[in-house]
């Protein structure tokens, strides 16, 4: 009897219903449940399966994803915790005994002995979760502003696209030390560590809103004049609110995508800011961190401290922006 | 033509005039400008007195109309951190700024141009494609990862180029330069590399996608029929009708390249304004905090402004619709 | 009889898909004479412009010739290395094509163009290669040549671009031109005009002109002879009038049909049912069957060769002198 509970499932003697118009979800609906699942995404899938470079870069960002989320049961050591680390391990090089104390490491130690196969992990953590904060942080108010400006139109429209103009104008990165510079200045000062990381997402995010902005605000302005807008009004139905559900689903697409490319960004612009020193406090290392700590090493030899947290910035930001080159390739169709 | 230039002008003047409200905000509302300036012993009497001589009791126009005024003469008054005029700090540096992005932006565009050619042509070749997938890597890359690598490789393992600095410099006038020198012109490579690769993969991206969409025109088609050579059609034709939205793309790109000079002279040490930033930010130095945003910005709408001005003399259509609506 | 000018062997034209290789152009032979107007007349996706494109050796990638030979003035040049067709292309054979607006580089002026292209050609010097530019400016009924020389193509309107670009044709004297849908993208006024002039300057230079259009109420004003080609073959060659009058293959017939004709009568113009096949989708037999109202047996199995019909050259087993079992269908 459990069958009967899926609407779906009907006895594949029985001619479709909807036999005229049948859509290719519709004829799945006789399968079995569950089917038509799969169908629903298959274009994505096939396409993504046809892409060697689509596959590796996500089992890449997968492997980040997942040893940043388990860093602290995946790590060898905790890097942060004083206790756990030997100042004699300093300097260790890769899978090399230590003159001292006879341990080793995979990626070697920095100049306190943190492993930094282990740094690198937690690193990834700070570097994801700033990446992923900031790019949810601008696409909620570029949508909420492109949905206004499409919408209301008018000076309000005026108003936000001239500043989204000015603002593209001008390299994000800039935009970010600008906004983190103005927050140091009117945080007091023993404020500043605790509070850095929401500044920085705040900082970035602020300096990606724009290109979601446009989009929403395109695909608003053509739903707007659509019929079934005017239609919500005369039944007295708030047309924004039944347009906010039209708009959405068809900007999904193209957000996600600039969302993807933003992932990629963020990152770099996050390391980028911990690079020069203004990004999260020396508390949380980041990968930019540990890349400004490394440099100064460089020059004596260890080259692993800058190396290994390099390597794992560009490979984390390549497979998220082949990622999203992909997507964007793969959702083309159905955008134009 | 003159119609067009002075609403162009206009623009940029109302450009202008919002990026200086924001320099002026973050003067008189981050922080408080007076307990920027004196230490914890001066009396609240003073400091009263010191908010009137300053005019910060003034209504608000006025102080703005004040600030835009000593704006234009470009007196943002002291650097809290060196306690000298932010003019003359500013001046020290902008040479060292200016030359590193200007010899970037000559590499990013003679390279970019050249590969981007080279690629659209030999569209299909094993080079091309090596080319277009290495230029995959490099938008991957941060500017500043960039930099540490090529001071591994050429500073630290070959020794061939200094890792910092701008090396020796001569004085003409108050200008230094370090084009003038064996020792400058080396520790220009590696900072101007850095800074220019990133432009250079974008570029040669643009100009590979424009040549490949010219190529495709009819007009090109005829003439291939006229019978005109490759090296005609190639570098005369197609070239041509490429340069037009690449000259824009790169202009713009020149005010990146000074923006982006913040990183790479954080990297190399490099004595600019990039680097007075940065240290102005780690400091709270608002005065130069704004000075540097404002002067930014006109570096910005200059270059706005010349590669519109510049796009119409290259377009001849241009001129003729202008012309029209003017 | 002397060689003809322009002759055209079996040519074969090939595209390598995903899904194989299909024939685009198949056995398609003429030849044209000098000083002759020839009309190549279809539906677009005949084949008709491809043909064009291979004469001049402008045939893009991955389109190829795949089989055949075209000869001009006797010599081989269909398989010339691109160096000596180059020098063949606006010398010898010049081309007219579709959109006057989009076959003039913007950004020259049009004395540039007309220059660059007699220099390519001559030994002319730069003031010389200017005034003669200045003459076929004025031939192509440019008004003040003199100062128009120097104007952008955006200057110029649609028709006095055509002009323009015949003129460019026009540079080294070629003894062929191929025309490809000149008018097509003008006003129904300026198209007569462009006509008219292609035609007087053909006849004053000798120029023989192979003219591309779907447009049959083109040819029957302009061309001396006219190939009608259908699914990548030719269906029908003949003297235009012959082939207006008096239409031979059923595909002709129903393209003469859909021309509304001066002084009759008729409630409705014949169309012809359905629609021309996709490559992919080639019937076997004649290409025609599907749509053909005369079609028989032998039409769906074998696939016709022009044969001689006098004056004209018909694809069509209707015409088959050979006495098989034909009975009309």
């Amino acid at each position: 009897m459990a069958d009967d509970t899926h609407l779906d499932h009907r006895p594949s003697s029985e001619p479709p219903i909807y036999a005229p118009k049948a859509s290719a979800a519709m004829i799945e609906a006789q399968e079995p449940a569950g089917r038509w699942r799969r169908a629903w995404d298959s274009d994505i899938a096939y396409s993504f399966r046809r892409s060697p470079v689509a596959v590796v870069s996500a089992v890449i960002t997968l492997i980040f994803f997942i040893g940043a989320l388990f860093a602290p049961w995946l790590a060898p050591q905790n890097p942060f915790d004083p206790a756990s680390l030997n100042l004699m391990n300093g300097f260790t090089p890769p899978m090399t005994d230590n003159a001292f104390t006879g341990e080793q490491f995979l990626l070697g130690t920095d100049n306190q002995g943190r492993d930094i196969l282990s740094t690198i992990l937690y690193g990834s953590r700070i570097s994801l979760l700033v990446g992923f904060a900031s790019v949810i942080f601008a696409l909620i108010l570029g949508t909420v502003l492109g949905l206004l400006a499409g919408y209301l139109g008018g000076w309000l429209d005026s108003v936000i696209m001239r500043i989204a103009d000015v603002q593209l104008s001008f390299p994000a990165i800039l935009i970010a030390l600008l906004i983190f510079g103005v927050a140091r200045a009117m945080l007091p000062r023993d404020m500043q560590n605790d509070v850095a990381i929401y500044v920085l997402i705040v900082a970035i995010g602020l300096s990606n809103w724009v290109q979601y902005a446009r989009t929403v605000r395109g695909t608003t302005m053509v739903e707007k004049n659509k019929e079934y807008v005017h239609a919500a009004r005369l039944i007295g139905l708030h047309p924004f609110k039944i347009m906010v559900r039209h708009v959405l689903p068809n900007v999904t697409g193209p957000v996600l995508v600039i969302a993807t490319i933003g992932l990629a960004l963020a990152i770099i612009t996050e390391a980028t800011l911990s690079f020069l020193g203004v990004g999260v406090p020396p508390t949380q290392p980041s990968l930019g961190t540990m890349i400004q700590v490394g440099q100064d090493y460089l020059f004596s030899g260890e080259w692993w401290i800058t190396f290994f947290p390099g390597l794992a910035l560009v490979l984390l930001a390549l497979s998220v922006n082949l990622l999203g080159d992909w997507l964007r390739d793969a959702l083309n169709p159905k955008l134009r | 033509m003159a119609a067009f230039v002075i609403r162009r002008l206009i623009q940029s003047v109302l450009v202008m005039l919002v990026v200086a409200f924001v320099a002026f905000s973050l003067f008189n509302f981050v922080g408080d400008p007076i307990n920027n300036m004196v230490g914890q012993e001066t009396s609240l009497a003073e400091r009263e007195e010191m908010r009137q001589d300053l005019g910060l009791d003034d209504p608000f126009p006025v102080q703005f109309a004040r600030f835009v005024g000593n704006a234009v003469q470009f007196n943002f008054g002291l650097s809290f951190r060196r306690q000298a005029p932010v003019a003359e700090v500013i001046g020290e540096r902008l040479p060292a700024t200016l030359e590193l992005a200007a010899v970037s932006a000559v590499f990013a565009l003679v390279f970019g141009l050249a590969l981007g050619v080279y690629t659209a042509l030999r569209r299909d070749g094993w080079l091309a494609q090596a080319i277009m997938a290495g230029s995959l890597v490099g938008v991957s890359l941060p500017t500043f990862l960039i930099g540490i690598i090529l001071i591994w490789i050429f500073a630290v393992e070959l020794g061939w180029l200094p890792s910092f600095g701008r090396g020796e410099v001569v004085y003409i006038g108050w200008w230094s330069t370090g084009l003038l020198t064996v020792d400058g012109l080396k520790a220009l490579v590696l900072p101007a590399i850095t800074l220019g690769l990133f432009q250079l993969t974008l570029i040669m991206r643009l100009v590979r996608a424009e040549m490949l969409e010219v190529l495709r025109t009819d007009y090109i088609k005829f003439a291939r029929a006229r019978g005109l050579t490759n090296r005609v059609i190639n570098f005369g034709h197609a070239l041509k009708n490429t340069m037009v939205p690449v000259l824009t793309i790169t202009g713009l790109q020149l005010g990146s390249l000074i923006a982006f000079a913040i990183i790479t002279e954080t990297v190399f040490q490099w004595p600019g304004i990039g680097l007075l930033f940065i240290q102005s930010i780690q400091f709270v130095d608002i005065p130069v905090m704004s000075a540097y945003l404002v002067m930014i910005s006109l570096f910005f709408v200059v270059i706005n402004l010349v590669v519109d001005l510049l796009y119409y003399v290259v377009d001849p259509r241009l001129r003729v619709e202008r012309a029209a609506h003017g | 009889m002397a060689v003809p000018l322009l002759q055209v062997r079996d040519l074969r034209i090939e595209i390598p898909t995903r899904r194989g290789v299909l024939t685009a152009i198949d056995g398609v032979s003429f030849d044209i004479e000098d000083g002759e107007i020839l009309g190549v007349v279809g539906e677009s996706g005949a084949g008709k412009s491809l043909t064009g494109a291979a004469i001049i050796g402008l045939l893009e990638p991955p389109l190829r010739i795949a089989g055949g030979e075209i000869i001009l003035e006797g010599q081989r040049i269909d398989n010339l290395p691109y160096a000596r067709m180059r020098a063949i292309r606006g010398k010898k054979i010049g081309a007219i094509f579709q959109d006057p607006l989009t076959s003039l580089n913007p950004l020259y002026t049009i004395g540039r163009q007309l220059i660059e292209t007699i220099q390519t050609h001559t030994d002319l010097s730069s003031s010389k290669a200017r005034d003669r530019s200045i003459e076929l400016l004025r031939e192509v009924g440019i008004p003040a040549p003199e100062r128009r020389i120097d104007a952008y193509p955006h200057q110029f309107s649609g028709g006095m671009r055509q002009r323009v670009v015949i003129a460019l044709a026009l540079c080294a004297n070629p003894r062929l031109i191929i025309a490809d849908e000149p008018t097509t993208a003008l006003d129904v006024s300026i198209q007569a005009q462009i006509l008219a002039l292609l035609k007087r300057l053909c006849r004053d230079h000798g120029t023989a002109v192979m003219l591309v259009t779907h447009d049959m109420g083109v040819i029957a004003e302009t061309a001396h002879r006219v190939a009608v080609m259908y699914a990548g073959r030719i269906a029908e060659l003949g003297p235009v009038r012959e082939v207006v009058k008096h239409p031979k293959h059923p595909y002709t017939e129903g393209l003469m049909g859909a021309i509304p004709a001066m002084g009759h009568d008729v409630d409705r113009l014949n169309q012809i049912e359905g629609s021309m096949p996709r490559l992919t989708a080639i019937p076997p037999g004649c290409a025609f069957n599907p749509r053909c109202p005369k079609a028989f047996d032998r039409c769906f199995v074998e696939r016709p060769d022009p044969m001689a019909s006098d004056p004209s050259q018909v694809a069509c087993w209707l015409y088959d002198k050979q006495p098989v079992e034909a009975a009309h269908g």
